[in-house]
């Protein structure tokens, strides 16, 4: 059978990298086809050329055989390829029908917009492939996960038969993702084809027909989820062994290094989003806060590390009481902190390498005597760190802005893990790296930990909480809904618990330790 | 596809092989441990380009607004021809002579050993001339480094002036060595307090500094011309806005005997440009203030105050500036008036630029304008081209300096790899 799609010989180069070097692609009719590989390997570049928004260097595109020429996303369009996009291309304050007849309107009498009949076909279509959307709401109002099926409507309402999907469970909860796997499912029973781009191993093993391997531009090999494995997947990706599964000892509790009490925190418009929480942490423990983004994690790290005033409660950092922390005086209290948002917070991209290194602790020795800053100390402190947390960058002088993304958070990780500290809060500190990086990072946690210090992990990554944490605190609405140990829950009912659903309604929960959700 | 097609094709490959692999030699990055020179030049390249370019499209408007030149033209294409180099020659050829005098005669004077200071007085003048473009730039560079834009030069020059002017003539009989300081210590609380004001603003209410201190250069343009025409003015000027003349003692000593008017000014600003540079880069307080500038967040996550150093870089950069006023009236004019300042609060604005807010590059950088500057008068009375077209020549500098792609373009180099967004986004001499 010819393909549906087939792409031989892309080549795409770009200033300095060859993003494609030669890729020959197939998929087949009524497939999942999983593109898998790390950051700036070429999946991206290959798909955007695919659609359309680059144009390759050499190779050809044949769709059911023929050969076509991409020149823009609407020829693409013609051709039946859709795709949705990591960032949804939606407008908030629009309604399903307009969002999906946006560019496409379906007219009566030459001008006049005919929203009946769009809403029926949306309709249809949403019955047909169980996408369950209601065409009149307003696209704003709705969830995240259904926002993206809107995006796959905008796609079938055109009339594609090849979807690709860049990285499409980046913002979703794993119920939502597992709902949307469903969906794709129901798709390529119907017909369609899919291509989706990953670099998450779990999602395509289970969830893919076929995988291809991309790195450094290159097609490394193509397989099945049924011959492989994630070990064997990451190789493929990073292109040496790669430990997924940290080995963890058991923790050695001590004692009480961070205890918040009744917290209240508000965001920067003023809105409570932290409703009273309370929590302990131990020395040599990993307290995970999972949830879905915008819960109230944010403030909460904020609040803990002096970077927001809190309304009301209590905050002890190794039993001293502090009201009005300031950044600088958790740093002394010996806290580490590494930001969620590591370009705003955690560097200075304009700065170099090696000052960037030592800016939180800058201001007094080794770094600066008597107000003058040493620059040879600077300088070694730097060449160890880059050494130590391998840090890949040309000189400590290149500025931190122009190394890679997964190069900027090691130097985030290398300046505070290097500090002799006591408590480390550290937010998405994974966040868009890729396979090596992790397992980097997740490693100096560890030992961290091992060390004695105690950690709040807080992420989205419902994975690198279930791995690293001793203990899961679950944060919804701003509410600790529940703190567990985690050899006691299973991550499907964390996932439950992260949709705000309590844990009365979970069956077989009685295991939960309630009282540490209260402190001991 | 035929053989014959299909060998061409691979010919051509092949070709266009070769042809990107030469390409990709020629604009090959230069390696980290390239030479002083080549590094040198990397870093220099941009400003002397523009500086060239500039005076290039200068000699174009100089050309293409004399009258020899198209009466020349209308005798034939050769006279023409010999008309425009022969203008273009003698504008640019007065405009350096005027600022570093004549090569021969200068040759010619150390051989003799006569009239020495006669041959010398173009350069002393150029030097003089530099100082307040120096002072003023300084105050520019380390206010963006510090991320505040401070276009309130001309305002606090002249409150700057006006205090040291007061200090200079009002008291008598004493010492050099305290008259002087005092007068030059209360032109830079002046400056200081009118660049205090508007930081203060901003980081209490978020106002922007650029509307307050255009703002405050209306109100010290006014208040000085109230103080000079009323309780500061020179008796017997007629309502002339002239302040006393300051006391001997209140003055910046010569540093050789006139007619040479180089005064200890110069120095002092040199003195000052290497302070600053040293505060900036060597000091942890310098290292505050660019960070509080580069990454608000960032500064507050290492524990800074973000305000306080809003405020402080102001003050600094208006304290500067207050300098710049009191040099100019305790070594140039020995009066206040409201001529102090001939815009040099705006021009320092790309004079920083020009030297990528590098203390140490507005040495050169004010070296130029004042070469210029003074330059220019010789020109316009030698050669009758106006001022102007100094002016004109600047404006074409600092375009192709603040728009380094149109230099890249034009001399097709390469264009730098992607940088950090950098908190002002200019290339000069120098850089950190």
């Amino acid at each position: 059978m010819t393909p549906v799609l087939e792409l031989k010989e892309i080549t795409k180069q770009f200033p300095g990298v060859l993003a494609n070097d030669h890729i020959d692609l197939k998929l087949e009719k009524g497939e999942i086809l999983a593109l898998l590989g790390e950051n700036g390997a070429g999946k991206s570049t290959l798909m955007n050329i695919l659609y359309g928004l680059y144009q390759p260097d050499g190779g050809t595109i044949f769709i059911n055989g023929q050969q076509i020429n991409v020149h823009s996303s609407i020829d693409a369009i013609k051709a039946g390829i859709g795709m949705v996009h990591q960032h949804f291309m939606l407008i908030p304050v629009f309604t399903v029908t307009d969002n999906v007849m946006l560019g496409e309107e379906s007219l009566i009498l030459g001008d006049i917009l005919d929203r009946k009949t769009a809403a029926a076909r949306i309709m249809e279509i949403s019955k047909q492939f169980n996408l369950n959307v209601d065409p009149n709401a307003m696209v704003g109002d709705l969830p995240v996960g259904v926002q993206q099926r809107v995006e796959i409507i905008k796609l079938l309402y055109r009339d594609a038969n090849i979807l690709i999907f860049d990285e499409p469970t980046a913002v979703l909860t794993p119920q939502e993702a597992d709902e949307l796997f469903k969906i794709m499912r129901s798709l390529t029973d119907k017909g369609k084809s899919i291509i989706f781009i990953t670099h998450k191993l779990r999602e395509v093993l289970e969830y893919s027909d076929r995988i291809m391997v991309i790195r450094r531009g290159r097609v490394i090999g193509e397989t099945t989820p049924d011959k492989a494995d994630q070990e064997k997947l990451a190789e493929m990706m990073v292109g040496r062994a790669v430990n997924l599964n940290q080995e963890k000892n058991k923790a050695k509790k001590g004692e009480v290094v961070l205890q918040v009490q009744d917290l209240v925190v508000a965001d920067s418009t003023k809105k409570i989003t932290v409703h009273g929480i309370s929590f302990t942490l131990h020395s040599g423990e990993i307290l995970g806060i999972a949830g879905v983004q915008g819960n109230g994690q944010t403030e909460l790290e904020e609040a803990v590390t002096g970077m927001r005033e809190f309304e009301s409660g209590e905050i002890q950092i190794s039993g001293k009481s502090i009201r009005k922390i300031k950044p600088r005086e958790f740093v002394e209290a010996g806290g580490a902190h590494v930001p969620e948002d590591r370009q705003r917070d955690g560097l200075i991209l304009s700065f170099p390498v090696e000052d960037n290194l030592m800016l939180c602790t800058y201001y007094k020795p080794p770094f600066s005597k008597n107000g003058i800053l040493d620059r040879r100390e600077i300088r070694k402190n730097a060449e160890n760190l880059i050494s130590a947390f391998d840090v890949r960058t040309p000189s400590p002088l290149t500025d931190v802005g122009t190394l890679s993304g997964g190069n900027q958070q090691k130097v985030i990780v290398a300046r505070e893990l290097s500090r002799d500290n006591r408590l480390i809060v550290a937010s998405q500190p994974t966040r868009g790296l890729d396979v090596g990086s992790i397992e980097y990072i997740h490693g100096q946690l560890l030992k961290k930990r091992d060390e004695g210090c105690g950690i709040l992990l807080i992420s989205s990554e419902l994975d690198e909480i279930m791995e690293l944490s001793d203990r899961i605190l679950v944060m919804y609405k701003g509410e600790a809904i529940v703190t567990v140990d985690t050899e006691a829950v299973s991550k499907s009912e964390i996932g439950l618990y992260m949709a705000g659903i309590s844990q009365q309604s979970v069956s077989g929960s009685e295991t939960v330790a309630e009282k540490s959700s209260t402190g001991e | 596809m035929s053989a014959l097609e299909k060998d061409s094709e691979q010919k051509k490959n092949e070709a266009k092989q070769a042809g990107e692999i030469f390409l990709q030699e020629l604009s090959r990055k230069p390696s980290n441990d390239s030479s002083f020179f080549s590094k040198l030049w990397s870093a220099i390249q941009i400003p002397f380009l523009a500086i060239f370019s500039g005076l290039f499209l200068g000699a174009l408007i100089i050309v293409f607004t004399s009258p020899d030149v198209y009466e020349a033209f209308s005798k034939g294409l050769g006279t023409g021809l010999k008309a425009v180099f022969s203008v273009v020659g003698n504008a640019y050829g007065a405009l350096f002579a005027g600022a570093f005098g004549s090569p021969s005669k200068i040759m010619e004077a150390l051989r003799t050993g006569e009239k020495i200071d006669r041959v010398f007085k173009p350069i002393s003048q150029s030097l003089v001339e530099t100082t307040p473009y120096l002072l003023s730039g300084l105050a520019l560079a380390l206010g963006f480094r510090a991320v505040v834009f401070n276009v309130g030069g001309e305002g606090q020059i002249y409150v700057g002036g006006t205090a040291a002017a007061f200090v200079g003539f009002a008291f008598a009989d004493l010492p050099r060595a305290i008259h002087l300081p005092l007068s030059v210590l209360v032109g830079i609380i002046a400056g200081g307090i009118w660049g205090f004001i508007p930081g203060w603003l901003k980081a209490k209410t978020g106002s922007h500094e650029v509307i307050n201190t255009i703002m405050l250069n209306y109100i010290a343009l006014r208040l000085v011309e109230f103080l000079l025409t009323g309780p500061m003015t020179k008796a017997g000027s007629g309502g002339m806005p002239i302040s006393n003349s300051v006391q001997e003692s209140a003055k910046i000593p010569l540093i050789f005997k006139k007619p040479l008017t180089l005064h200890w000014g110069f120095l002092f600003a040199l003195l000052m440009a290497v302070l600053i540079w040293f505060f900036l880069f060597k000091t942890k307080w310098g290292f505050n203030l660019q960070m509080a500038g580069a990454n608000k967040h960032a500064a507050k996550y290492a524990g800074l105050n973000i305000g306080i150093w809003t405020v402080l870089g102001m003050t600094i950069s208006g304290a500067l500036n207050g300098l710049c006023g009191a040099n100019q009236v305790l070594g140039v004019t020995y009066t206040m008036g409201l001529g102090v300042s001939a815009g040099y609060g705006f021009d320092s604005i790309a004079l920083a630029l020009l030297a990528n807010n590098n203390p140490l590059g507005c040495i050169l950088s004010a070296l130029l304008f004042g070469l210029l500057r003074t330059g220019s008068r010789n020109m316009m009375s030698n050669t009758g081209i106006p001022l102007d077209i100094v002016s004109i020549v600047q404006a074409f500098i600092l375009m192709f300096i603040a728009a380094p792609a149109i230099i890249r373009t034009v001399y097709h180099l390469r264009a730098k790899k992607t940088q950090a967004p950098a908190a002002v986004n200019v290339s000069g001499w120098g850089g950190k």
